[in-house]
């Protein structure tokens, strides 16, 4: 497509110089961002700008719309219940992290093997990530049911917690439940990654004399450097729109112990039909992702082009 | 002269692109069910669930096939579901022809934002219609002294429902005053049976039990003055009773264990009553008919018993109180076209609790919100808790609207979150009075 493009004027006007030549080259292209920015600009600019505006209007989801100036900013920045929901949306953040990573990434590099075992495995490992949430949350709400669910039906009293009603309990399910849906995502970039990684790295240090284990510190992980923060990003900006899972294993409680900050600007906006607050926690869950996104971006090291595989 | 030819490549490109943009955002906009429906007919979303959904079906297939140039179109929701979808609809414009719900604050949100039809004038016109139904129904179809809805179905209030066999098992008798309830409490936990069942996770259902033992330990002036926005309302001592008793009953197990991740929408409480897992559940009364068809024979084999809200020692709230809903409420929204809303009336007033479904209603074991239905009451099977039912509406001195209906949504949805947390015991009593109060005129 680009070819094509850039080629055609070629045709039709002779060269004049170098400079000119790029300097169209580079007008040509910009015009094949076009489609993207279109959808860039109506998907998400354009509610962006919606919501920055309603987060300084008052408006009850129904009726006229109206100005509040900074009422809503100062009632939802002096509101406990936001800071309950900033709390919980890092601890849900950190804690999927610190569960997902290991596991996939263990996971990742067993699947990458060629044995057809290892084939057989990862099919079944990638079953949750057909899923869809909401399908997920009322299978493991069923499945927990204190008086009706898998723990009566089989007899396993330790089982028999009241998982979904115990403020902590319900906040580690939670978790629990969305490493389940996650791990397999993570899992095939992971596999992925290690396949790229030249089979000639391991033959030298395995004639060096180093052992499985530290073929995958020395190697693997370094490797894969890349890889991780591709999954760290997914998963932490991911965990800022946690939403249809925990909405409807918990709807946010009990109490409000698993009211993230998606679910929270759900539940103000359309519940509570305070649309001009709601706005103000989508601006706030905005930045959030943005600075997030950044961040990890620039741990990954300033020189994105360097090369992991100099001297091969 | 490459100016043009690139913008003009471009152009095609966009040219061709266009339809496809035009399409991805359009259809977010016309894909909203029901506003139109072919033939001048009106749409309606109702709730899910038996032996209404039935009940209704029927009502709206009988209409429809007498007049077909006024076909209604019904889609289904579930209940909690449907309180949230409702609103957005409205809000989007997208609301279907006629809008069911339970007036009261919710009812006077759309109104106010001219949302729904003015319906007064009609009522003038139909005298016949108004007559109908019990007067008492039309207080929270009314706003500002307009009707804006047309009640419908049964009268609901809510019931203490217990397992008459637990009891019997037991030797012991349905809860008089709450001294009872507590000592209730102890003799079935000693049995190894939860005594109360609960869906606390919709939450609404938690509320039921602070509507009943506010109103007996307060009087129902307590909440008319909540409902009033009177400063302070909220921190009238009967509401930090009320929690205190409340959370007294959760520390002594009262309810069954898990509680608060049970949800009422798949009828799991109603389930835990019949089969004998817990002895007593307050709910409203429509769950009879719901147990009686799904509850195994239940209900058919006498072992559902039912009793009024016992009292408090000291309360000031006449036992005779009722809470609950009055009926259920269909209003017109105001953004259908004039054919859809004739359609609507003319359902209204011809499809909507005619004889066949007032009977329908009857055998599912409600009590349909039409005058002068004593003598098919009595005729019934369910004939003892039908006049149960009839005589609580009729004989309460006051019966008060359930809250998170009669509220504003906004105030109603912070007193579900509060209600929530004073179940859980992660707030006193003082403050949950205190949250509330604050949410006064919001």
């Amino acid at each position: 497509m680009s070819n094509a493009v850039s080629t055609a004027p070629r045709t039709t006007a002779p060269a004049r110089g170098g400079s000119e030549q790029s300097a169209k080259r580079k007008a040509a292209l910009g015009w094949l961002t076009v489609p993207a920015l279109f959808f860039f600009l109506v998907f998400a600019v354009v509610p962006l700008a919606g919501v920055f505006i309603l987060s300084f209007a008052g408006w009850d989801g129904i009726g006229a719309i109206g100005a509040a100036g900074m009422d809503n900013w100062f009632s939802v920045l002096a509101d406990p219940g936001l800071y309950n929901a900033l709390g919980l949306t890092f601890l849900i953040m950190i804690a999927s992290w610190l569960v997902q990573t290991p596991i996939s990434l263990l996971l990742g590099v067993f699947t990458a093997g060629s044995q057809r075992y290892r084939a057989a495995l990862a099919v079944l490992y990638f079953l949750p990530l057909l899923l869809s949430s909401a399908a997920v949350a009322i299978a493991f709400k069923a499945l927990l049911d204190p008086n009706f669910g898998l723990a009566t039906g089989l007899g396993l009293p330790f089982l028999a917690q009241d998982w979904l009603g115990v403020p902590h309990l319900a906040l580690g399910l939670v978790i629990f439940v969305i490493a389940w849906q996650f791990v397999p995502f993570h899992t095939l970039i992971y596999q992925g990654g290690v396949r790229q990684i030249p089979k000639s790295l391991y033959e030298a240090a395995e004639i060096d004399g180093a052992g499985t284990i530290k073929q995958f510190f020395h190697i693997t992980l370094p490797q894969l450097k890349y890889t991780i923060i591709t999954s760290s990003t997914l998963m932490v900006v991911g965990s800022l729109t946690y939403f249809d899972l925990i909405f409807v294993l918990t709807g946010g409680g009990p109490g409000n112990s698993t009211r993230i900050l998606a679910l929270d600007m759900y539940l103000r906006g359309f519940r509570a039909n305070l649309m001009g607050p709601a706005s103000v926690i989508a601006v706030i869950l905005v930045v959030i992702g943005l600075a997030l996104a950044l961040l990890l971006q620039r741990l990954g090291g300033k020189d994105k082009q360097g090369s992991q595989l100099e001297g091969l | 002269m490459k100016q043009p030819q690139t913008s003009r490549r471009s152009f095609l490109a966009l040219a061709a692109l266009t339809p496809f943009a035009v399409a991805a955002t359009s259809a977010c906009g016309t894909s909203g069910p029901g506003t139109s429906s072919g033939g001048g007919g009106a749409s309606m979303w109702y709730l899910s669930g038996e032996p209404n959904q039935t009940t209704m079906q029927k009502a709206v297939d009988t209409f429809n096939s007498a007049n077909p140039d006024n076909k209604i179109a019904v889609t289904y929701f579930q209940n909690d579901a449907y309180k949230t979808k409702i609103k957005t609809a409205i809000g989007a414009g997208q609301a279907p022809t006629i809008i069911y719900g339970w007036g009261g604050g919710t009812l006077k949100t759309y109104a106010e934002a001219n949302q729904v039809d003015d319906l007064t004038s009609w009522f003038d016109e139909n005298p016949d219609l108004k007559e109908k139904f019990f007067p008492a129904s039309f207080g929270a179809a009314t706003v500002n002294g307009k009707i804006y809805a047309l009640p419908n179905q049964y009268v609901a209030p809510i019931v203490l429902f217990y397992n008459k066999e637990l009891f019997e098992k037991a030797g012991v008798q349905p809860p008089k005053t709450w001294d009872d309830v507590m000592s209730l409490v102890k003799t079935f936990n000693d049995m190894g049976v939860a005594p109360f069942s609960l869906g606390g996770q919709s939450r609404w259902t938690s509320m039921m039990w602070l509507e009943y033992l506010l109103d007996r330990i307060g009087g129902h002036e307590v909440f008319n003055a909540i409902f009033e926005g009177k400063p302070n309302a909220w921190l009238d001592p009967a509401v930090i009773e009320t929690g205190t008793k409340i959370q007294e009953l959760v520390s002594a197990e009262g309810f069954i264990k898990g509680f608060s991740s049970i949800a009422a929408d798949s009828n799991a409480d109603q389930a835990l009553l019949f089969t004998g897992k817990a002895a007593m559940m307050l709910h409203g009364s429509w769950t009879y008919g719901a147990m009686k068809k799904g509850g195994q024979n239940f209900v058919q084999d006498g072992k559902l018993g039912f009793v009024q809200f016992p009292t408090v020692p000291g309360g000031k709230g006449d036992p005779k109180n009722g809470v609950g809903n009055p009926a259920q409420y269909m209003s017109i929204s105001s953004k259908a076209t004039e054919q859809e809303k004739e359609s609507a009336k003319k359902f209204f007033k011809d499809g909507i609790l005619t004889e066949t479904v007032i009977d329908t209603y009857i055998s599912s074991g409600s009590v349909p919100i039409v005058n002068g239905i004593e003598d098919k009451l009595n005729t019934s099977e369910d004939k003892d808790f039908l006049n149960f039912v009839y005589d609580l509406a009729k004989n309460a001195p006051n019966f008060q609207q359930s809250w998170d209906q009669a509220l504003s949504p906004t105030a109603a949805e912070a007193l579900l979150n509060n209600i929530d947390q004073l179940f859980l015991k992660s707030i006193t009593p003082q403050q949950f009075a205190e949250n509330m109060n604050a949410t006064l005129g919001k």
